[in-house]
Parts: structure tokens; sequence; C-alpha cells
């Protein structure tokens, strides 16, 4: 899209774009990027970043880069396929049990669109996690640099800034939240 | 009146097996919070953690909420997180600045850093004729018996009486010397980060994993394996894989036999030492841009001793776990009988190349993280253990392997030959907590 000639109207931080299209297929990407997880579909969620993509959930709110820096993720796609292959293997202890999780993504705001299809969104999730008879809630925000491609979009960068980041984790995350 | 019954532990531990009620029994956690980590040296943490006056961070020792603080005149000290007056906590935070002095959220008493009481509002009108007023030691906050560092690295002891730090440390100061000596600066800077994990089981379980040389290639196949694959296929497509890789894969490399070619060394307060380099001195031209600055700060032969310090894990009774050349500690903090804290750190080597620091955190990202591809299956089996051992399904948690084949000589315990994987050090630590319990 062309610059503006005229300022655009400033509402909370939304810069124009394709307007309802746009938020409506971010919207669509973001809740079936969630359900892959919901579906224990990881390859299909690998496959959701591009080939420079990096998954990073910093320890605290005010990190600016995951590199050189404490990482509770900071995974390219090549770690993502090791933490995948580790999961399904069939030695890995502590998924034998019964586990499973729900995510809620909501409150979608596209932050940035560039002419080029390129798109910064932010929304907030919640996530239940079921494991063995104890539930657990992890929430937050994530940051989704997205990329057109003709497949459709592809993750460049998920930033994934949880509220709980600092606690103390009672037992560990063995995937992506 | 009342009266403890202290029961007699001696039967509790035998040299080749312990009774379950060690791990289980909530009595006999109170008696070891008592007379093991309320007595000994206990990790605080690194100078660095605080570095301008009045910066503080929150430790529990044993059962005791402390606190780690630095003074206006550069000294840390480590006080009682207790206000005097009414038992108020003073820091509510886990760590932060006091500021000039501290002061009580309730009714606003204030106490300088080494815990001297600095005022009392009102302090004549309302105590004027009262015992309370600065000189009562009794309206200080309270502090730890002994304070004392070793590189940085600051312990406190709650009891008055007892081995010094440099005494009861002995051998596996090496921990801190192998650290610090690989800082071309000749001291390491703490990371402000702590990734705490908590494990649903008695804190023993988890210091007998530590140098349990056996384990890890049966609880750390899958992710081994796992990295192995991939690190193979980014081998055939660029040539080389990045050493975090390495890391991982080596949990599926390293055999049960290569395991037994280590060696542990077993101390009497209940330290351990396994040796077995984790080979992080590839010929890459990171290595070796740092072996040049090492070369600059130490002189070739200086520098061979450091980098020929064999060492993969020193655990320091009954709290401290050190991976030396990866730069991670991990201190343990029981809460209760079956709920353990642990908090992980990672520390910078001062004047090291910025690739060597990249390398441990790697580590500290991949295996030590709340989302650790390690500890995760570790953690299962801890909670596992601890569920098994409050059943009556037996008695006794055995310790046999390799037993009667250790070797002693001034009281350290040495594996043979080959038998790096013995059970020594778990026989070792409870030989320590049964002495520890009876003196």
């Amino acid at each position: 899209m062309a610059k503006a000639s005229k300022p655009a109207p400033k509402k909370a931080g939304v810069q124009k774009g394709n307007g309802r299209d746009t938020q409506h297929a971010v919207e669509q990407f973001l809740y079936r990027q969630a359900a892959l997880l919901d579906a224990k579909n990881w390859q299909g969620y690998i496959e959701l970043f591009a080939e420079d993509g990096v998954y990073w959930m910093p320890p605290d709110l005010s990190y600016k880069t995951w590199e050189g820096m404490p990482a509770i993720f900071a995974e390219d796609k090549n770690l993502m396929t090791v933490r995948m292959k580790r999961v399904l293997h069939p030695d890995a202890w502590s998924q034998r049990p019964l586990w499973g999780t729900n995510h809620v993504v909501a409150n979608v705001m596209i932050e940035k669109e560039s002419p080029g299809g390129e798109v910064v969104v932010r929304s907030r999730f919640h996530m239940m996690e079921l494991r063995r008879d104890d539930v657990r809630h992890f929430a937050g925000g994530y940051t989704h640099h997205l990329r057109k491609t003709k497949d459709g979009y592809r993750i460049k960068l998920q930033r994934v800034d949880m509220t709980n980041a600092q606690a103390a984790y009672d037992y560990v995350l063995q995937v992506w939240v | 009146m009342l009266q403890e019954r202290v029961p007699d532990f001696a039967k509790f531990v035998e040299p080749d097996r312990v009774r379950r009620e060690v791990y289980t029994d909530p009595q006999i956690f109170d008696h070891e919070m008592q007379r093991v980590h309320e007595r000994v040296w206990i990790y605080c943490g690194h100078e660095s953690q605080v570095p301008r006056a009045g910066d503080y961070y929150t430790v529990q020792i044993g059962r005791q909420p402390m606190l780690m603080v630095r003074g206006k005149d550069g000294k840390i000290h480590v006080l009682y997180n207790r206000c005097p007056h009414r038992g108020n906590m003073m820091c509510g935070d886990r760590h932060g600045n006091a500021g000039e002095f501290f002061r009580c959220s309730y009714h606003a008493w204030t106490f300088q850093h080494d815990g001297r009481l600095r005022s009392i509002p009102m302090m004549e009108s309302g105590y004027a004729g009262t015992r309370f007023g600065r000189g009562n030691p009794d309206c200080d906050m309270k502090k730890a018996a002994r304070v004392e560092s070793y590189r940085g690295f600051v312990f406190a002891s709650l009891a008055q009486e007892g081995p010094g730090l440099l005494e009861f440390l002995g051998a596996s100061k090496v921990a801190f010397d192998d650290m610090c000596d690989r800082a071309p600066e000749g001291e390491v800077e703490i990371v402000p980060n702590c990734f705490r994990v908590i494990q649903h089981s008695n804190w023993k379980i988890f210091l007998e994993n530590q140098l349990d040389a056996l384990h890890p290639s049966v609880v750390h196949q899958s992710t081994g394996r796992a990295a192995m694959e991939v690190e193979k296929q980014i081998r055939k497509k660029t040539g080389q894989a990045p050493l975090s890789y390495h890391m991982l894969s080596a949990f599926a490399e390293v055999t049960i036999e290569k395991w037994d070619g280590f060696q542990t060394l077993n101390y009497p307060y209940g330290h351990c030492i396994l040796t077995g380099y984790m080979g992080l001195r590839p010929k890459d031209p990171d290595t070796l841009a740092y072996e040049k600055v090492m070369q600059k700060a130490y002189g070739k032969k200086r520098m061979e001793e450091i980098f020929g310090v064999n060492i993969h894990h020193v655990l320091i009774y009954p709290g401290l776990s050190v991976q030396s050349p990866l730069q991670q500690l991990r201190a343990v903090r029981p809460l209760g009988v079956d709920q353990t804290l642990t908090e992980i750190w990672h520390f910078r080597l001062k004047g090291a190349p910025e690739a060597i620091y990249r390398r441990s955190l790697a580590y500290y990202n991949l295996v030590n993280s709340p989302a650790t591809l390690i500890n995760a299956d570790d953690l299962e089996n801890f909670w596992k253990v601890h569920q098994g051992l409050a059943s009556d399904g037996g008695d006794w948690v055995s310790f046999g392997r390799h037993y009667g084949r250790d070797i002693e000589k001034d009281g350290v315990v040495e594996t043979g030959a080959n038998m790096g994987t013995s059970e020594a050090p778990m026989r070792n630590q409870m030989k320590a907590w049964a002495r520890y319990m009876k003196d």
C-alpha cells in the first residue's frame, strides 16, 4: 500500500493497513496456529515458521533481542525439530502421562503492516494445561512478525511474553506455548 | 515439659542402602533442616548479584528466609528477613535495592544494611526507659552466624560453630577455581537471570541424581537421539553443526561404558566431584581466539594447567551443583519433605570473548531453562521416585552399584578404574548425612 498522503487517524497504535481483510486473515492464522498445538500437530506447527523463523520466549519483558540472552525458548526450525523428535520418542518418559492443552487467543491487534505484506501483530493468549490430574495456567502476549508467502503467512519471529515468565515453574514446559 | 524425641538416625542408613523414611518422613525433614541445612555452609549467591550498596537478594537457608545485602562499605551481609519489632518480613520482593537503609513496612523501624537498628519512630517518647532501642542486639535484624565468600561466591552458616568455609569446601572448591581460572581476568560475573524450577520430590533425590553417571544414557536418550539426527542433517547441509547440538547429542553418544570410564571423588562432608571434561576445547576459531586471550593472561604453562582440569560436575553438599566448564550452577532449596526448589544461574567469564559466553548460554537455555530438553525427564523420575518411596512396597533404597570396590584414601572415596557409574556418591552423601544428623 502506498504511503498515505494525509496522516492516518491514530487509533491505539494501529496503522492503516488492509483493514478488515488483514485483520481477519491474521486472526485465522493465529487461531489455526494455536489449534495445531492443542492437536499436538508439531510438524504442522513448525511448518508455519519461515526458513529463518524463530520462536522466542524471553524470561523478562524488558528483553529486546533473543540473541546472546538467556531465554526460556529461543529456537530456530532445527531446534524446534529436535524438540519435536524428542517429544515423539518412545523413551521421552515425561511424555508418557496423559497431558493436553487448550489455547485461547484473543485481543488481536495489528501493530504494523508494510507494503510487502509483512505484518506485526500482537495478541493475548491463555493456555490451560492438564498433566495427569494437575492443571496449570499460562497466559501472556504473543507478538508475531509475519511474512506473506504464496502459501499464506509464515512466522519470522514469534515472541511470547508470559505473564508467569519470572515465576517459579512447577515442573517445566515441554513444548511451545 | 515438651521433650523432643530424636530418632536414632544411624539405623536408617546402612553402607549400601537407606531406609525410605529418610526421604518421606516430615519429622526427619525437620531434623535434617536443623542438623544439616541450618548449620553447614549454604550458598547464598554471587557478589556480582548485589553490585551496589543496598542491593539485596532473598535466599532460603533451610527453613530460614534470609537476605543477602551489600552494605555501604562494600561488605556483604546475610540477615534474617525479619523485623525484630513484630516479626514482619522486611523485604517482600525477591530482590531489589533497599535504599539508604531497610525500612519496615509495618511500623517504620529502620535498619542499617548490616542489620543494626537505625531508628524507631517515637524512639524518645515511646521507648525512653524501656529495654528497646539502639545498642540492644534484640532490636537489630538478626545476622547469619557466619558469612564468608570464596572467589566471589558467598556462603553463610547459621551456626557459630563448625569448620570455616575453606575447610568445609575442601577439594570441592575446585568448582569455583575451575570456573574463575577459565576467565582471563580470573573472575566471573553473574548473568542476572535466575530460572526457578520446583520439583515434587525430596531434595536428596535431586542431589543423588547429579553425579549418577548411569542415568543420562537411560533418561536422556530421547533428546540425545533427536539432537543427533538433526545435527547430522545440519552437518550434511552446511558442513558443521553448532556445538550446542553436541551438548545434547552427547546424552545419547556417551554410552554407559564411556560413563564408566569417568571417576567420582567423594569427600567426608558429602561433596563429590565427577571427572570427565565435556570436550569443550574444539579447534574452532572461537576456541582458538579464546586460547590466545588466555595465554596472554596466564602464559602458556598456566593456561594448559587450567584447561587440563578435568571436571564434569561438582556437588557441594547439601545444596549446590556446579558445572564449572559451562559456568552453570544450581542451588537447591528444600521447601518441604516432598518439594524442592532449584535456582539456576550461569556466569560470564570476565575478559573472555563473547563466543565463549554464548557456548555456556546455549547450555543454560537448552538444558537448564524451564523449557529444558533434558531436565524434564529427570523431574518426571524424581516425582516417580518420591511417589514410590512413599508407598509400603518396600523399605529400602539400594545404593549397591560397585559397592565394596571403592578405594578409600585419607577419608576420600574414589571409584575404581572403569567404575564411574558407581553409586559411591550416594553412599557417601548418606554417610555424611548420618554423621550430620548424629553430631
